[in-house]
């Protein structure tokens, strides 16, 4: 299978891990491929299950994002990978897959990557008015505001975070 | 000044109303804003992540067990089936085999749990459309089931039972006969549900040809599970990519034609029998054995063998404190959970703690297809949309 890919569409490099194949792609070939897995007879990647972005903190690229393809007719998972930086846009697959709508703004939200041509980039997650990207590895676990109701003001709140207690992060590099 | 008649202006403008956060039949926190014109629906925009909770970088902090409970307070009504795939996700990466007595014991919990997934989803969709009675019986059933997990793990919903090698504790004595008096009298009480409603001219009046999704825009919309099956997709993972017993089991696969809320409640009728027929089928097939891997590097050993072996009181002793190391790896592994396919992406960097940990839900997947289903349907059968979509928000949101 990945012998004939390769000769089909540009692939940087292929992993077999665990009996699933995952393929890196240069993020400027994303649209060209993924039309390609979805559309060739051979692939029929024809469901998109999910998109996950990566914080790749202290590497080469800072991000990647991940396309986990399925196909019905074959039977078959495909991952598709393409490594990026903080200010790199992706092109949106929507045109393709129209599913990956909320998984790219899932994917703005958690990590800040722009995709382009994507008809509502809005947040999704967080809360209205959030500022940040939780899930990079830069963004503390404790976030940086806390929500209150004030009493006085009748209103909610949004303050600086206090934690009575450092935050504490164990860990258990093993010793021996 | 005289208006002329032509000069009225007509036009009349679609107005916007918000349903939810708190309206009874969005199913916990949905916020959405529907533009109406009268009362047609033209766009319904769902605002989601009112109950965000951040589980994906809270697991990024903890090591591979403690990352399991988190699974359990996603879908919060099919608790097991997510633990399962956590730890089938584990172990794939670790390469740990599992026991069959405890392969077998994960598949009757998994179907006890699409069992009480089920019974919620028609139960309380039949309540959003009107019929009050069929949703106290299925409660009265869930209870028994949720007893069954209190029994296991002493928990009656949150149960952390499933873990990477295989099950925490063994089932206690008188159990098994206990799940298969259930499983024998759980036909009876489906008949007793669906004489109140697959015939029922009110509930068919809200179901049929509501919320119809062709085959293709099925896929076209990443469905799975249910939706997918109403659709005439005739895909189940249990059957496709089987894990765990699945392929030595006898069940059926039921399939809609029409791709109506009416054929998706169906359908869960019918999977819930078939899971009876593989919790029967499981029961025979069970025998004594061990209840997890027996690497004390993954699970950990036993009060006995602690009470006579140092090396095993070590063993603990690091396990619950250090965790367990797994090597660099990645992998997605998806299961049927009761509401479609569940996946869980786990990146491992060979340290105790998940590097990344992305879980697909499918109910993600199926909320955003609500704005092309509800489409030019009168305002009421939206609520009927969310309760055949089975929205559960702990699962979405995350």
């Amino acid at each position: 299978m990945i012998n004939k890919l390769e000769k089909l569409i540009p692939i940087v490099t292929s992993i077999s891990n665990n009996n699933e194949l995952s393929i890196n792609v240069n993020h400027k070939n994303l649209l060209f491929v993924m039309t390609f897995l979805k559309k060739h007879i051979d692939c029929q990647y024809n469901v998109l299950s999910c998109i996950s972005g990566v914080d790749l903190l202290n590497t080469n690229y800072r991000f990647s994002v991940v396309y986990d393809l399925l196909s019905t007719t074959n039977n078959d998972r495909l991952r598709i990978k393409i490594f990026i930086n903080e200010i790199t846009s992706v092109n949106s697959i929507i045109s393709i897959y129209r599913n990956a709508n909320w998984w790219e703004r899932e994917v703005w939200d958690m990590y800040g990557i722009y995709f382009q041509n994507h008809p509502e980039l809005r947040r999704i997650l967080t809360d209205y008015g959030f500022e940040g990207y939780p899930l990079r590895k830069d963004f503390p676990l404790s976030g940086y505001v806390e929500v209150r109701y004030d009493q006085t003001k009748k209103r909610i709140v949004v303050e600086p975070l206090e934690l009575s207690q450092e935050f504490r992060f164990f860990n258990y590099e093993t010793p021996w | 000044m005289i208006l002329k008649k032509k000069e009225l202006n007509t036009e009349l403008k679609n107005f916007t109303i918000n349903f939810g956060p708190q309206h009874p039949a969005a199913h916990g926190v949905l916020r959405l804003i529907l533009e109406l014109d009268g009362e047609i629906v033209k766009r319904a925009d769902a605002h989601i992540g009112l109950l965000h909770r951040g589980t994906e970088k809270l697991i990024e902090y903890k090591n591979y067990l403690q990352a399991l409970p988190y699974f359990d307070r996603l879908d919060y009504v099919s608790m097991m089936a997510q633990e399962h795939t956590y730890s089938l996700a584990v172990e794939k990466i670790g390469n740990i085999k599992i026991p069959l007595r405890a392969s077998i014991i994960r598949v009757i919990f998994c179907e006890l749990t699409r069992i009480l997934n089920h019974l919620l989803a028609v139960g309380c969709h039949a309540m959003d459309v009107g019929a009050m009675t069929p949703f106290l019986w299925a409660f009265e059933e869930r209870e028994k089931l949720m007893e069954f997990y209190e029994r296991v793990s002493g928990a009656r919903m949150h149960a952390a039972y499933i873990r990477p090698g295989g099950v925490s504790s063994d089932i206690p004595l008188g159990l098994l006969d206990d799940i298969y008096l259930f499983a024998d009298q759980f036909n009876l009480r489906l008949d007793e549900v669906e004489e109140m409603l697959t015939g029922n001219r009110i509930w068919k009046e809200r179901l049929v040809d509501i919320g119809v999704v062709s085959a293709s825009k099925a896929l076209d919309w990443g469905f799975s599970g249910v939706m997918l099956r109403g659709s005439g997709i005739a895909w189940d993972l249990r059957k496709s990519q089987p894990y765990e017993t699945y392929k030595d089991l006898l069940f059926d696969i039921p399939v809609g034609n029409s791709g109506d809320c009416y054929d998706r409640y169906l359908i869960r009728v019918e999977e819930m029998r078939q899971s009876l027929h593989i919790i029967i089928q499981s029961l025979n097939m069970i025998k004594d054995g061990p209840i997890k891997s027996d690497d004390f590097k993954i699970s950990p050993p036993s009060r006995l063998e602690m009470k006579n072996s140092m090396e095993a009181v070590i063993h603990h002793f690091k396990f619950f404190t250090e965790g367990f190391i797994l090597p660099h790896g990645e992998t997605y592994t998806a299961t049927e959970a009761p509401k479609g396919e569940f996946g869980v992406y786990l990146i491992s960097n060979n340290t105790e703690k998940p590097y990344r940990c992305k879980i697909k839900a499918p109910g993600f997947g199926h909320l955003q297809a609500l704005d092309d289903m509800s489409k030019n349907h009168m305002i009421a059968d939206v609520v009927t949309i969310i309760g055949t979509q089975d929205i559960v928000f702990g699962e979405i949101d995350r």
